[in-house]
């Protein structure tokens, strides 16, 4: 397992993940990625779910990956990373793996919509099956690189294309789903939930080394601010990423053995969620006086969810 | 081969299968030209982040959170001799001026601030805002 000192130390980790992509400016994606890449010195096989991050990274006849990349189809991101990790199993005990004495790690990356929705189905059966993988998904909470529809990842009251606002609609109407406890309950020797940026860089990088360096499946649920379709400034993905987590919108933790949960960060005094919503384009109908009510239901949410996870972190069970 | 550009002129240039190595040397780490580090996208930019090495503290989250690989980096010794980064600059053919950089760096007059892209860097640190004039 790669070590994670200080920043200053992990800055001097060679990028193998390189600019010239063609993601929007200021798309968390790419932050996220760079850092996963960059917190093992194994050598890696990676495979990407059709969405941004495949789309914008792989435009023919260039690549911004500088390990061993596969695109696969939007739904089969798991189900391709759990081909490769089996071949090379397989070649390795033929003795005709084309390194011995370096590891490979497998990861995959996937949309929310790549994960949460079509790529569901591939992804519960690799980690049923018990490969030795990562699974990364970059939860921009709908579809973005189709324009914007809604996922079962969009959370209740987002304006989407096909969860719009309107006159007698204040958006998304429907939870978001608990994938990273769905994954959890698989039994996953580790999940972890983590976001991008400067202030939880170390959270990020320390997740991803440990997952990687766990054998058998595991899985991030990384939040991916995307500045495009949540209508913030590009510059603010940080701060909106942040936010998520002082707010406990979007809290930081992570389960070993599907059940022992430690809470990764505690806010010093969560913010009411408000400040997270006012940010982006996609809630500001929720500030309206008819939809108030809205906001108090999505704080009751966080409240009721954030006691649940203090609760499972002290039983400890 | 042919190169990147005559690869993308027409559809029918597309080779099925294609496998895109990123080096041209692996073990000398030399890029290839399919790279997209040799992509340029200078041109997305309207604004320019410009970087001031003397207030810099070297905390490194401009590299961490830049999503376009953007800062150059080198490494050095500290005083106890363990390794750590010194940003020398900024990547001009990879930056989209997206301000994240800007945004998160920590230091009480910035040490990187955007600027019109056309303003040469000599003159952006000639306008640097002083401690009484921030
Ligand atoms: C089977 C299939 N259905 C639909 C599409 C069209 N499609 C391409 S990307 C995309 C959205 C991806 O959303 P998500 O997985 O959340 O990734 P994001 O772009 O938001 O990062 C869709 C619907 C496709 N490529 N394949
Ligand atoms: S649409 Fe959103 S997720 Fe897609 S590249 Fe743009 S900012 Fe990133
Ligand atoms: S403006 Fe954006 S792309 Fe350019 S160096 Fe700063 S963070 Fe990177
Ligand atoms: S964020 Fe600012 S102070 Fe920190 S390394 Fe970058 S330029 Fe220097
Ligand atoms: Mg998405």
């Amino acid at each position: 397992m790669k070590n994670i000192g200080n920043l200053k130390e992990f800055a001097c980790t060679p990028d193998r993940f390189q600019g010239g992509h063609r993601l929007c400016p200021g798309c968390a994606h790419g932050m996220i990625v760079r850092e996963v890449v960059n917190a093992t010195e194994d050598d890696l096989v990676i495979s990407t779910a059709t969405g941004c991050l495949e789309v914008c990274t792989a435009i023919y006849p260039y690549t911004s990956w500088d390990v061993s990349w596969l695109h696969i189809g939007f739904e089969n991101a798991a189900a391709g990373i759990s081909g490769a990790e089996a071949m090379y199993k397989a070649l390795s005990r033929k003795n005709r793996s084309y390194n011995e004495d370096k590891k490979v790690k497998f990861v995959a990356f996937g949309g929310d919509g790549g994960t949460y929705d079509i790529g569901f189905q591939s992804l519960s059966g690799a980690t049923e099956r018990g490969h030795d993988f990562l699974y990364v998904c970059l939860d921009n909470e709908g579809y973005m690189n189709t324009g914007g529809q809604r996922s079962s990842s969009t959370p209740i009251g987002a304006h989407t294309t096909t969860s719009p606002r309107g006159r007698v609609s204040y958006g998304e109407k429907n939870r978001k789903k608990d994938l990273t406890m769905i994954m959890a309950a698989h039994g996953c020797p580790y999940v972890a939930t983590a976001v991008p940026g400067s202030k939880h860089w170390k959270d990020l990088a320390q997740k991803a080394a440990k997952a990687l360096s766990t054998v058998g499946p595991t899985f991030i649920n990384a939040l991916s601010p995307c500045t495009t379709e949540w209508k913030f400034k590009p510059q603010d993905t940080v701060e909106i990423a942040d936010l998520a987590v002082e707010t406990c919108m979007f809290p930081l933790y992570e389960i070993e053995d599907g059940h022992k949960l430690t809470i990764t960060y505690k806010p010093k005094q969560k913010l009411p969620v408000e400040e997270y919503l006012s940010r982006q384009g996609r809630f500001s109908h929720l500030f309206k006086p008819e939809n108030s009510w809205v906001i108090e239901e999505i704080q009751k949410e966080v409240d009721r969810y954030w006691e649940y996870l203090q609760r499972k972190e002290e039983a400890g069970v | 081969m042919a190169t990147p550009k005559e690869m993308m002129s027409t559809w029918d240039k597309i080779q099925f299968g294609a496998i895109l190595p990123s080096f041209e040397n692996p073990e000398k780490k030399l890029k290839s030209k399919f790279n997209s580090f040799n992509y340029k996208v200078a041109d997305w930019r309207v604004e320019k982040p410009v970087f001031n090495r003397e207030l810099c503290i070297d905390c490194d989250f401009c590299w961490v959170s830049c999503p376009d690989s953007c800062f150059l980096v080198e490494e050095v010794e500290n005083k106890r001799g363990k390794k750590q980064a010194k940003i020398v600059g900024i990547n001009y053919d990879l930056c989209k001026g997206c301000g994240v950089c800007v945004d998160v760096c920590p230091t009480p007059i910035k040490s990187l601030l955007m600027f019109p892209e056309f303003t040469e860097i000599d003159e952006a640190l000639n306008q640097w805002p002083t401690k009484d004039n921030k």
